[in-house]
């Protein structure tokens, strides 16, 4: 009973039971866009927080845990230093494209949002081509890094924007492909029907080969996306200072910052709808009573179990890896992913047209 | 000349990297010209943090100046103590007695340790691998409680005084030091786990970076920087002072001469050092820990020049005495200042990641440079 369906269809039941049709769509509507601008506030101020004690975990030491029970509002007390401090606007750049960068970057982290499924029957919007719509939408991220990076002035910056481009534009490939050997296999470019497809078992647990090199693939390419260490080339802290966002300080690094951890989360959210059956919960084969207390837990819970499964997986990359050189990076994507994804998504397409897969 | 600002008239860009800068772990200034990500060259720029230790040393006595040299490579701040602390007793011609030997023997060792524990979490950083850091900061911290405990100090110890030791060893130093060896043996192969096993650092570090021996001696390098290259130059074999010449131990020698090779001189110097100090651990002999001189020290004219192996190479001191309580001219030969000079033939060619490493691999500590 605490799931969001029952929560959403409680709701709509009770607007409906108020308003005429057409204003119960408009406050459901305003009601998912505050949703998603509560989800995105509260999503980074909980990643910040869960990076900040994975690092600490990892190097052995407490991490934050002062300000409030447990450290649990320091990301809340950070975001507050972040709103008060002055947003500079260095001399020399480029006042509109400097000012409007940070913003575009959240937008599409935003916009992303809209196609996933948090929970049983409980999507924003669940169209027919889901899957290209977060492809497609995820590149515009590249625009705001080439525009915060040429705007600032600033070489550091400049560099950084230049490898993020090269970066996110290649690694795009295989990330794509990769989604493709799942969309192949199911036959649909819609979020539900593929979430729907692994209702007899996840994807990464048929046992199918193209999948399990599909989905390592897919790890490396948006880690690499979304510009997280050991792919962190466009920050590059011990070479570019802070990269692309050098020149960028208070709420307006914070967009920036935001929009990073959002987007981490969106491409593990996508990652686990792919791969491990999104809301679906665990089922083994036949195991009728394994099987009824699995469904008893609630599908967001699945959902955002699996989800911040895949975003501890990142947060560990980062935490224990050290940073790839830019040609060893460019190397990396051109000479292995993208071949070795081309050619599972040959497998996956002979497996599907053959009909191997189950 | 050079320019600071702009591009180059053949379009190359040029940064300042420095005097505050993530990567220079200091304040150098290097200006570094670019074409794309690659460099074309790369010029360092000293006198951001010059003190002018080598002339305040000259008003200051025998006894006073060592406290300064603490200051110069804060790193090995012992071993800086011991250099001076040698060079004054060749020209009062005192005998250390045997206890002070080994007492300073082992204060230097684990300072070795110490310095190339925190280079090591340095390194990793430099390479964007931040949990390294801390993990040798867990080993190095507990060499700064033996030290605090003996010397009063955790970084600038002055703890060496010419004739010997400040004050005898804490009663618990040897326990404690037992303490640190078992500490250092359960946790030494996560430094191999974590980092040198690691196929990323691999391909940073492998052929990156090349020094040929040839290029080692004509840039007076020194220390793991000219050992990575198969250049023999450890003071402590080739002109042993103190009670060297009677331990066993190996001179780490590297033939490759790339950034992989210098970072291992490092970590098996450190095994090389816990061998030494194992040695002396249990058999520190009774007795002084300081020979008898006289208050106001007065050197005979004359010359006189001491070398030691500090963690980064070779620390020269040369003394000038006319006589006096205070030398005449002193002046250091720090190890930084040679190996930094490689950096620009070494780095050329490569890209901007590498030379955050190659920095990394040659061990810059900014005020050891620029004294």
């Amino acid at each position: 009973m605490w799931s969001f369906s029952h929560i959403a269809n409680e709701l709509h039941e009770w607007l409906s039971s108020i308003f005429n049709p057409t204003w119960t769509l408009v406050i459901e509507m305003v009601l998912a866009g505050v949703a998603v601008i509560g989800l995105f506030a509260g999503l980074g101020l909980v990643l910040v927080l869960m990076e900040r004690r994975v690092a600490a975990w990892i190097q052995i030491r407490l991490g934050p845990n002062r300000v409030g029970p447990q450290g649990l509002l320091q990301s809340l007390a950070d975001t507050l230093k972040l709103i008060v401090k002055e947003g500079l606007t260095p001399n020399g750049a480029d006042k509109l494209l400097f000012n409007i960068a940070p913003f575009i970057a959240m937008i599409v982290a935003m916009l992303l949002m809209a196609p996933i499924a948090f929970a049983k029957d409980f999507q924003l919007w669940d169209m027919n081509i889901g899957v290209l719509y977060v492809s497609a939408v995820s590149s515009i991220m590249v625009i705001s890094i080439l525009m915060a990076g040429w705007s600032s002035n600033n070489k550091y910056s400049l560099m950084g924007a230049m490898r993020s481009g090269a970066q996110i534009v290649s690694y795009e490939l295989s990330a794509g492909l990769s989604i493709l050997t799942i969309v192949v296999l199911t036959g649909s470019l819609q979020i539900s029907d593929i979430i729907h497809s692994q209702a007899t078992g996840w994807w990464i647990f048929k046992g199918h080969l193209p999948v399990w090199i599909a989905f390592v693939t897919f790890i490396i390419a948006v880690t690499a996306e979304t510009n997280r260490a050991p792919f962190d080339l466009a920050e590059a802290e011990s070479e570019l200072t802070a990269g692309f966002h050098t020149e960028y300080s208070g709420m307006k690094f914070a967009l920036f910052f935001l929009a990073e951890y959002i987007n981490v989360f969106i491409v593990c959210a996508i990652g686990a709808t792919l791969f491990l059956g999104g809301w679906m919960p665990f089922h083994i084969g036949n195991l009728t009573d394994f099987n009824r207390v699995m469904d008893y837990i609630p599908s967001s819970i699945w959902f955002f179990g699996k989800t911040f499964f895949m975003i501890f997986l990142i947060m560990w990359f980062r935490w224990t890896f050290p940073r790839l050189r830019i040609d060893q990076l460019l190397n990396l994507e051109w000479k292995y992913l993208l071949p070795i994804s081309m050619i599972n998504l040959l497998l996956a397409t002979a497996m599907a047209i053959l009909g191997w897969h189950f | 000349m050079f320019e600071e600002v702009g591009t180059t008239t053949e379009g190359d860009i040029i940064i300042n990297v420095g005097p505050q800068h993530p990567a220079t772990h200091g304040v150098l200034h290097l200006v570094i010209t670019l074409n794309g990500e690659t460099i074309k060259k790369v010029e360092p720029h000293l006198g951001f943090i010059h003190r002018s230790i080598e002339k305040m040393c000259e008003s200051l006595t025998y006894r006073q100046f060592i406290y300064v040299t603490s200051r110069m490579d804060y790193l090995s701040s012992h071993i800086n103590n011991h250099a001076c602390a040698l060079c004054v007793e060749k020209g009062l011609q005192v005998e250390v007695p045997p206890r002070a030997q080994v007492i300073r023997v082992l204060m230097d060792e684990l300072t070795r340790i110490a310095s190339h524990e925190l280079w090591w979490g340095a390194m990793a950083m430099d390479l964007g691998a931040f949990t390294p850091f801390f993990h040798a900061f867990r080993e190095r911290e507990s060499i700064n409680d033996i030290m605090e405990e003996t010397c009063g100090a955790r970084l600038t110890m002055n703890y060496m005084v010419p004739g010997g030791v400040m004050q005898d060893l804490h009663p618990d130093f040897q326990k404690r030091v037992k303490e640190f060896l078992q500490l250092y043996k359960r946790k030494i192969h996560e430094y191999d786990e974590l980092v040198t096993g690691n196929i990323i650092f691999q391909n940073r570090m492998k052929g990156i970076g090349y020094l040929s021996p040839e290029d080692a001696v004509s840039y007076g390098c020194s220390g793991p920087a000219a050992r990575g290259s198969g250049v023999s130059c450890d003071i402590r074999k080739v002109y042993p002072y103190e009670i060297y010449d009677k331990l066993e131990f190996d001179e780490v020698l590297e033939t490759a001469g790339d950034s992989f090779a210098r970072y291992m001189i490092r970590l098996r110097e450190m095994q090389q050092s816990i061998r030494i100090i194992e040695q002396l651990i249990d058999n520190i002999p009774d007795g002084d820990f300081q020979a008898k001189t006289k208050a106001v020290l007065k050197l005979p004219k004359g010359e006189f020049y001491q070398r030691v192996e500090t963690a980064r190479g070779e620390l020269g001191v040369y003394i000038v005495s006319e006589g006096g309580t205070t030398p005449y001219r002193i002046k250091f030969r720090s190890p930084g200042f040679s190996n930094l000079s490689v950096l620009d033939h070494i780095a050329r060619g490569s890209k901007l990641g590498d030379l955050v490493a190659m920095m990394g691999t040659l061990d810059l500590v900014i005020p050891d440079i620029d004294r």
